[in-house]
């Protein structure tokens, strides 16, 4: 047992359901008690989803746990096949069937010869991963189940005409997916590669088996795609780019990488059928484009050199997200803004050695653990000017008065923007260059406000009537109490919330006047209330 | 007493009942509001990895303001009976009272710890007198229970620790009432005083905002109920401590709050005074609300049992209710509220509404493609579904959280249910200059 706040990666069903959803019908539905499926109002509200999130609960109740669910996990598979006709049911385990023990797979197969679509059981155990390897073991499920026919087997030798990608991990809930997912898309097509299938996020399943007439894979996050990118590469020879093309430096890496395994492709079908394929010749030289890119469409080569940012050198920062972003952002701040990362960490612990390995050399220290409270703690023993992290370390900062840009889920709804937000490509660049600039700039400021003595109404009336401060440019803005409160009527006073108790007093008073009574009493207030609020 | 109790038995409202297939809020929620009612306890629950998820996501930025409750997060060893869940639970609570110090600690069962039968109530004693503090085991899972029933079972297990005797007299007018429901402070002040208006006195509360202020309970006191999700408190505070419950409508609605202290005037024999004059005047102050909902219909999802009062309120508004889903249908215990919705029905010459326990959300979700209802008061996962589909929607679970109870609370009810409709209002003057997205189909 292990006492918990917060936890950085949700559990493995999760994952499973982020993948399911993501795909074009397909429907998931989970074996949990009532209130399990609270991953529905996460996507219809963090995603803002227009849809009804694909997903329901077989409900594990007192009768399913006296008998079995017997035949009722079957009853909604066929029923939801007869509902909504979709393509695919995936049935997901929860932690509570995991322990119930029920044979899911039995299920399973006695309601696909019933059911018209295809039925899989995840296969995630919720008490060994985490929402991150369940999502990443469920796309290579699905893919795996699709392409395992002959017929993949023949497209795998047919490509297509020009040279293409399939990008692995995309998908719902994921943190500025969509948008990143478009930025992967321009600058492939600016790198002559057309995108073949994007998965798992707006892809019907039976389009899959046709994944493999794409050149190569693209999987632009460490822990979602890679299993699945993997499994094609040793069963198809489909080569794969991981390198996440965050900041300038790994964007070129990535364009570079991209151009490999398009050339090692295209080898490869040239010695299959010589002479049917033409490939186009790049369109500009790689070196070109790239300069281009970096010198024009980014701005963050510049603003590194301006002199803003010369007075970020050496200021220090801590590092804190998953896997992909924590360790590109370590090396974008380190190599690309002269900026000292005191520690760089991340809460993939089962990825541990990959994160260590890449962040080597550009940090001081590596912290790995999902324990918010050593991450705080590190925090506060490094005290470093900003932070970058996730929603909990956004909550740390305000805690200890530092500065926090986010840069990795788990997030809150203020991190599924509706401008276009990317921080993969060169668009992402200057995203990233923003978001570095202001986290920094912001905390300087409060830092010289607070030197020069503060904003000029800070302090208010009360600074004035008890005579200290500087004398106010401005007249007060409350009126002083022209009369007295009950001490009970104070107290009760002291129950509403700070931000409204203001407008709540001096309302109460305006309404006491008015009424002519001598004393505000709990019952004046509430008369007040009654009559003052429409 | 005995006519109040013949009251509760029956009704003749019909209740139809689906399959269950429905969405709403573990009851594990429940320690979102309990902590911060109960200023001195501290919550612990007993789950695992899906739980904690889901409270850090449902209770949004509590979750940063260091609150008093945490998750015991089982791990495979605790599933395998590798560890020793006495020694575990005993060292988490030993390390809770170190750090909080709370006057209690309330254990929340979860469904992980019913399917491998851990032994809650068996541990909580040893444990209670190896750390010297109270124990408390509520069981709010979600194999039995939905949403708002959690405080149901926090509150009926905390009655076996309230006093059986007065340490002094009384107050001697009346018997001594004790109102049980977690309302925040300011309401309950409100409701007190609202009775004490008509020389009512209330002697407590259930639950108090301390724990160590637990009302006296024996069977001279009479109990009355303020919110319709509490049946098992009610039921335990009959069976266990013998005392007299008051069968009222919820004072939700200024409809509701009338009916519930005439109820309660009545049973402790006081005659109830000028209550018509309180009544009216509340309606008069939200005239502009009510102008807004006449006519409007509107269907419940149903989520947190508070529909069939909200349905009842809305009706008096001058609403059509097409549907009132529910999870749960005490009809003992809510038997004075479902008549009045029955009376409520027949004065403003309204059909009764279809009441569906345990809804099929799917069938629902059809209905209301059928019927297009003016408002649907839901839950989070189908309110922007429906909304892009031109059904205007009401986010249910605000009303658990909001201040809803008692006359002083009748305007910010209907703040919440008229605030999509007076939205809908202002965007359509703007779509009919700017474009047809807003225009409704």
């Amino acid at each position: 047992m292990k006492l918990a706040y917060w936890m950085y990666a949700g559990p493995a069903h999760i994952g499973t359901l982020r993948v399911a959803s993501s795909f074009k019908n397909v429907h998931a539905i989970m074996h949990a008690p009532l209130g399990d499926d609270y991953f529905n109002v996460l996507r219809s509200m963090l995603e803002r989803a227009r849809d009804f999130t694909p997903v329901t609960a077989s409900i594990v109740d007192r009768h399913v746990l006296a008998r079995g669910s017997q035949d009722k996990v079957i009853e909604n598979i066929t029923r939801k096949d007869r509902e909504e006709s979709p393509d695919l049911i995936l049935l997901t385990p929860t932690c509570t069937s995991s322990i119930l023990q029920e044979d899911l797979q039995n299920f399973v197969n006695r309601a696909s010869s019933d059911a018209s679509c295809d039925v899989i059981l995840a296969d995630v155990n919720h008490y060994r991963i985490n929402e991150l390897q369940a999502a990443d073991r469920t796309l290579e499920q699905v893919v795996r189940f699709y392409t395992s026919n002959k017929d993949t087997q023949a497209q795998c030798r047919e490509k297509t005409k020009m040279p293409s990608a399939n990008i692995l991990g995309i998908f719902t809930l994921g943190f500025h997916n969509q948008h990143d997912c478009r930025e992967l898309k321009r600058l492939l097509n600016d790198l002559g590669v057309r995108i073949h299938q994007t998965i798992p996020e707006g892809t019907r399943v039976n389009q899959l088996s046709e994944l493999t007439r794409a050149w190569f894979n693209v999987v632009p996050y460490r822990e979602v795609g890679l299993m699945a990118a993997r499994y094609l590469e040793k069963n198809f020879g489909m080569p794969y780019v991981a390198v996440t093309p965050m900041g300038i430096i790994n964007t070129a890496r990535f364009i570079r990488e991209i151009h490999k395994a398009k050339a090692l492709t295209r080898l490869r079908v040239e010695s299959f059928n010589s002479t049917e394929i033409k490939v186009p010749e790049e369109p500009q030289g790689l070196d070109t484009y790239v300069d281009e890119q970096t010198r024009f469409v980014s701005q963050a080569a510049w603003f590194s050199k301006s002199i803003d940012c010369q007075n970020l050198t050496g200021r220090r920062a801590f590092v804190f997200g998953d896997g992909t972003h924590a360790a590109s952002m370590t090396k974008i701040l380190a190599c690309e803004l002269g900026i000292r990362v005191v520690c760089a960490g991340t809460y993939c612990k089962h990825d541990g050695d990959w994160f260590r390995e890449q962040v080597q050399g550009f940090c001081d220290q590596v912290l790995i653990t999902d324990d918010h409270t050593q991450v705080s703690d590190m925090i506060a023993k490094l005290e470093p000017s900003a932070i970058f992290g996730t929603q909990m370390e956004r909550h740390v900062g305000k805690r200890l008065d530092i500065p926090c840009g986010v840069i990795s889920a788990p997030v809150h709804i203020q991190n599924f923007p509706l401008s276009y937000r990317p921080f993969l490509g060169y668009e992402g660049t200057n995203q990233i260059a923003d978001l570095v600039y202001n986290s920094f700039n912001l905390g300087m400021e409060d830092h010289l406000l607070e030197i020069f003595g503060g904003h000029d109404n800070a302090n208010g009336s009360e600074a004035n009537s008890q005579g200290q401060g500087s004398p106010q440019l401005f007249e007060p803005i409350a009126q002083k109490c022209l009369i007295d409160w009950a001490p009970e009527a104070l107290r009760e006073l002291e129950k509403i919330p700070g931000f409204v108790r203001g407008r709540v007093k001096r309302n109460t008073e305006k309404f006491a006047l008015k009424q002519q009574a001598q004393l505000i009493t709990i019952e004046v207030m509430y008369a007040a209330k009654e009559t003052l609020s429409n | 007493m005995k006519n109040s109790q013949q009251s509760l038995l029956k009704t003749s409202v019909p209740v139809e009942c689906e399959t269950g297939n429905y969405h709403t809020f573990c009851p594990i929620s429940c320690v979102a509001w309990l902590y911060q009612k109960i200023e001195d306890s501290f919550f612990l629950v007993i789950g695992t990895k899906t739980c904690g998820y889901f409270l850090q996501n449902a209770l949004g930025v509590m979750i940063f303001a260091q609150p008093r409750y945490a998750m015991a997060e089982l791990e495979e060893g605790d599933i395998s009976a590798q560890l020793n869940d006495y020694k575990e639970l005993k060292r988490l609570c030993l390390k809770i009272k170190q750090n909080r110090n709370p006057s209690v600690i309330v254990w929340i069962g979860t469904c992980t710890t019913e399917i491998i039968k851990m032994d809650l109530e068996g541990m909580a004693p040893k444990i209670e007198h190896a750390c010297e503090v109270p124990v408390v085991v509520a069981r709010a899972n979600g194999l039995d229970y939905a949403f708002t029933q959690g405080e149901d079972t926090v509150l009926a297990a905390m009655i076996h620790r309230c006093p059986k005797d007065f340490s002094s007299s009384p107050y001697p007018k009346h018997p001594p009432l004790v109102l049980f429901g977690s309302v925040p402070d300011v309401v309950a002040t409100q409701l007190t005083l609202e009775l004490k208006q008509q020389g009512v006195h209330v002697t407590g509360w259930l639950p108090s905002s301390k724990y160590t202020e637990l009302p006296v309970l024996n069977d001279q006191v009479y109990v009355c109920g303020v919110s319709p999700f509490l049946s098992r408190t009610a039921t335990t505070l009959m069976r266990r401590r013998r005392c007299r419950l008051i069968g009222a409508p919820f004072p939700i609605g200024p409809d509701g709050t009338r009916v519930w202290v005439e109820k309660i005037c009545e049973s402790l024999g006081l005659t109830p005074k000028n209550l018509s004059n309180r009544e009216q005047q509340t309606w008069s102050r939200v005239k502009d609300y009510k102008q807004l909902l006449q006519g409007k219909s509107v269907f419940f999802m149903g989520d947190n049992l508070l529909e069939i009062s909200l349905a009842r309120f809305l009706t008096r508004c001058g609403m059509v209710v097409y549907e009132i889903g529910i999870p749960y249908m005490d009809c003992r215990f809510q038997c004075a509220e479902l008549n009045l919705l029955e009376k409520t029905c027949r004065e403003m010459s309204v059909p009764l509404p279809r009441i569906v326990e345990k809804p099929d959300n799917y069938n629902q979700i059809k209905r209301i493609r059928e019927l297009q209802p003016d408002l649907v008061v839901t839950g989070l996962a189908f309110a922007n579904p429906l909304e892009s589909r031109g059904i205007t929607t009401k986010w249910s679970v605000e009303f658990t959280f909001a201040q809803i109870h008692g006359f002083t609370c009748t305007r910010d009810v209907l703040e919440l249910v008229t605030r999509p409709l007076r939205r809908n209002k202002l965007l359509e003057l703007e779509a009919t200059s700017s474009s047809n997205l807003f225009v409704r189909s």
